[in-house]
């Protein structure tokens, strides 16, 4: 096993969605940088929207919307704790990302004369924008990395960035899956976009792979952010989704909403009035399913033959195609049966709700020369678009700091010891397998964890991660794929640690099911309204800090703010 | 320091993956399903020059049966959640 080592100006790490993006645009803004795209798995079909999308989740398209009600509607949708100017940069430059992926061969639906065929399912405005044919957005990326000629290497796993002895960020450290060698990769700038912490919660099949997320998204991102000295925000925002029970593709209302499908109770009765994700929907979806109505289903079998040929060709060759699969093998048909959903594993994704790096509307984390995008970087609720224009952010904004600084001096001592800890695994004699040791961690995440969130547990939970911290001095590799799956199980530690931390800080309830607080039933916004802030402290301990909401740049009303407070839909009583 | 040892045991298990031998071409140097895996879960057996699942770790996404240039990749649903 060898150790190289190699420098560039820019590097991006993770090239699924926000990464290419990044990459492309920061050649794009220094056309003699040396850009490099460092992936774990290959560029090609990587991260979450490998095999393309069924639409865009958040589009502000004008004569639909403006970016002030988006803005509007996130802060409601987030309870209020957003850096509105981070979302409001996102809603601005949303449509011109838009087009610029139309340019570029990406397929969205237009009607007759042209226009985007823009869908509602949120609860206050108009933001879907379906892409049934979007099976090749990976293709397309892929093209535009060729035609900017960006530099890209497949197979390596970042382990921890490195920090330059000024506290500037220096580069990263990885190591190959196929070979075990050790890469020292120094850059000026680092853009980090690794995607969510997809594998924190175990699935209730217990098949550690089968996440809402892409499960190559361990949540390296978060433990390497966290390591290298960012602030992380939003943590106890737990990402929970609503999932056809025992597979792991959304029900999708949002595909199947505009054609008539809804979410219902096993009487068939509608219980929510939006099927727009939030935590206050899931909060209504934990009560229906745990209560005497349960299960919760999606109802498709009212609508005509037509519509349901029609949402099966969507939903079983986009996206996640192997639904159809799942649904032969159970012998549901949408014709003939309601299908039986479930909640996800929790997870951290600020690409759905609002956990991640700190980032301002430059795409910058706290630590210099550092740039965050896509689900991994805190912009609530930024799905995939909000990748792409983050990501085109972080690029920009990468470059420029690359133009201006030199690669920052690194002790050599740092380098010695990540190559000692990332070889540990391979060149111990016998020791844990990985396998064993991520099932049962995960474990103790869903019976510590997962809300609603009960205070002594979430305590016994850490006493249980601090045990698994020895047990990754254990770790045994046979290989160098099972010695990815070990350094996976010292990153989904850190975000196990960070989730019980920042839940136990935030002493009451908020965001629904997400952060839902036995013992502190109650929303306090005398003393919560603010971001919940975990990092690594002076004294090497992981911490928490408030920090204080910035002054909102669009105005809310009343009615607004509690807009996602009221989502159940109640039946009038019926006198006998 | 004395290192602690650890006693191990072989599981089997059923993968999800399955590879047509007729129709698999790796011996002729193809290796799509294995390049476009985001788990890393195949490989090439060099022995028969064919392609199979090294790894029961799938998120059953399809990409390697969609980009296999013969049609000999089938993904199904991992047993667990059938
Ligand atoms: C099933 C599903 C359905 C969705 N549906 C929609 C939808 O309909 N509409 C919508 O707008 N959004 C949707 N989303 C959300 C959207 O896909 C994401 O918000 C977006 O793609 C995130 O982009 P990203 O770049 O942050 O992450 P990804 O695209 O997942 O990219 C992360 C990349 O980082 C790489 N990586 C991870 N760790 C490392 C490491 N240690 N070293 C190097 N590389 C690493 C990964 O391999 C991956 O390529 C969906 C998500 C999922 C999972
Ligand atoms: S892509 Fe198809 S032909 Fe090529 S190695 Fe894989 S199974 Fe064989
Ligand atoms: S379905 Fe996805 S994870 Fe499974 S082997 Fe194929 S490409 Fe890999």
């Amino acid at each position: 096993m060898n150790t190289i080592e190699r420098e560039v100006d820019v590097l991006v790490i993770g090239g699924g969605t926000a990464g290419p993006m990044a990459a492309v645009k920061a050649k794009q803004a220094g056309p003699d940088l040396k850009v490099l795209l460092l992936e774990k798995a290959h560029v090609k079909r990587s991260g979450a929207i490998s095999m393309g999308m069924d639409g865009l989740n958040n589009a502000v398209v004008p004569g639909f919307a403006t970016p002030e009600q988006y803005v509007r509607e996130i802060t409601a949708a987030n309870d209020g704790i957003v850096n509105q100017k981070t979302i409001l940069a996102y809603a601005e430059n949303s449509y011109a990302m838009i087009e610029e992926l139309d340019r570029w061969g990406v397929k969205f639906e237009k009607d007759e004369t042209g226009d985007y065929a823009m869908r509602k399912v949120h609860h206050m405005g108009t933001y879907v924008l379906p892409m049934p044919e979007g099976h090749d957005i990976k293709k397309v990326l892929y093209r535009q990395l060729k035609k900017n000629r960006i530099e890209i290497t497949n197979r390596l796993v970042a382990t921890r960035l490195i920090v330059g002895e000024d506290g500037r960020i220096a580069g990263t450290f990885a190591f190959d899956c196929r070979t075990g060698d050790f890469h020292v990769v120094r850059a000026k700038s680092v853009v980090l976009a690794c995607g969510a912490a997809g594998r924190l919660g175990l699935p209730a099949s217990g098949y550690l792979f089968g996440t809402y997320e892409n499960p190559t998204n361990a949540g390296d991102g978060y433990s390497m952010a966290y390591h290298a000295g960012a602030e992380l925000s939003g943590i106890e925002c737990f990402q929970i989704n609503p999932l056809i029970k025992d597979y792991n593709g959304p029900a999708c209302a949002y595909v199947t909403g505009p054609f008539g499908g809804y979410t219902t109770n096993s009487r068939g009765e509608r219980f929510i009035e939006c099927d727009y994700w939030s935590g206050q929907m899931m909060q209504e979806f934990h009560n229906e399913l745990s209560g005497g109505n349960g299960p919760v289903f999606l109802k498709l079998d009212h609508l005509a033959e037509e519509t349901i040929s029609t949402i099966e060709t969507i939903l079983h060759t986009n996206e996640r195609p192997s639904r159809g699969r799942f649904h032969a093998g159970r012998g549901t048909d949408y014709r003939e049966r309601m299908v039986e959903m479930h909640i996800s594993e929790i997870g951290l994704c600020s690409g759905h709700s609002a956990s991640g790096v700190w980032v301002d509307e430059h795409a910058a984390t706290t630590v210099p020369g550092l740039y965050s995008a896509g689900d991994m970087a805190c912009v609530p609720h930024n799905y995939m678009l909000g990748a792409f224009v983050y990501g085109r952010f972080a690029g920009v904004s990468a470059a420029r700091h690359a133009q201006v600084h030199s690669h920052a001096a690194v002790a050599a001592s740092q380098i010695e010891a990540e190559r000692q800890r990332v070889w540990a695994p391979l060149l111990r004699e016998s020791g844990l397998p990985p396998a064993q040791v991520e099932y049962k961690l995960r474990r103790m995440v869903n019976d510590y964890l997962q809300p609603p969130k009960v205070t002594k547990k979430m305590q016994l939970g850490l006493e249980r991660f601090e045990a698994i911290r020895e047990d990754l001095d254990l770790l045994h590799a046979r290989n160098p794929h099972e010695l990815m799956r070990a350094m996976e199980v010292h990153a989904i530690r850190d975000c196990a640690e960070m989730a019980a931390r920042a839940s136990l800080y935030r002493t009451e309830s908020r965001w629904g099911l997400y952060h839902a607080r036995v013992d502190y039933p109650e929303r306090n916004d005398a003393d919560w309204r603010v971001h919940v802030q975990l990092h690594k402290n002076a004294a090497g301990e992981m911490a928490c800090f408030k920090r204080p909401l910035e002054p909102y740049v669009i105005a809310m009303d009343q009615d607004e703010h509690a807009a996602y407070q009221k989502l159940r839909i109640h039946k009038e009583a019926v006198p006998a | 320091m004395s290192f602690p040892t650890f006693s191990l045991a072989q599981q089997r298990t059923s993968v999800p993956v399955r590879i047509d031998d007729e129709k698999c071409i790796a011996d002729k140097g193809c290796t799509v399903c294995v390049d476009v895996c985001p788990l890393d879960v195949l490989a090439i057996d060099l022995t028969r020059g064919k392609a199979y699942m090294a790894f029961d770790e799938c998120w059953y996404c399809m990409p390697c049966e969609k980009d296999c240039p013969t049609g000999a990749v089938q993904v199904d649903i991992p047993y667990l959640l059938r």
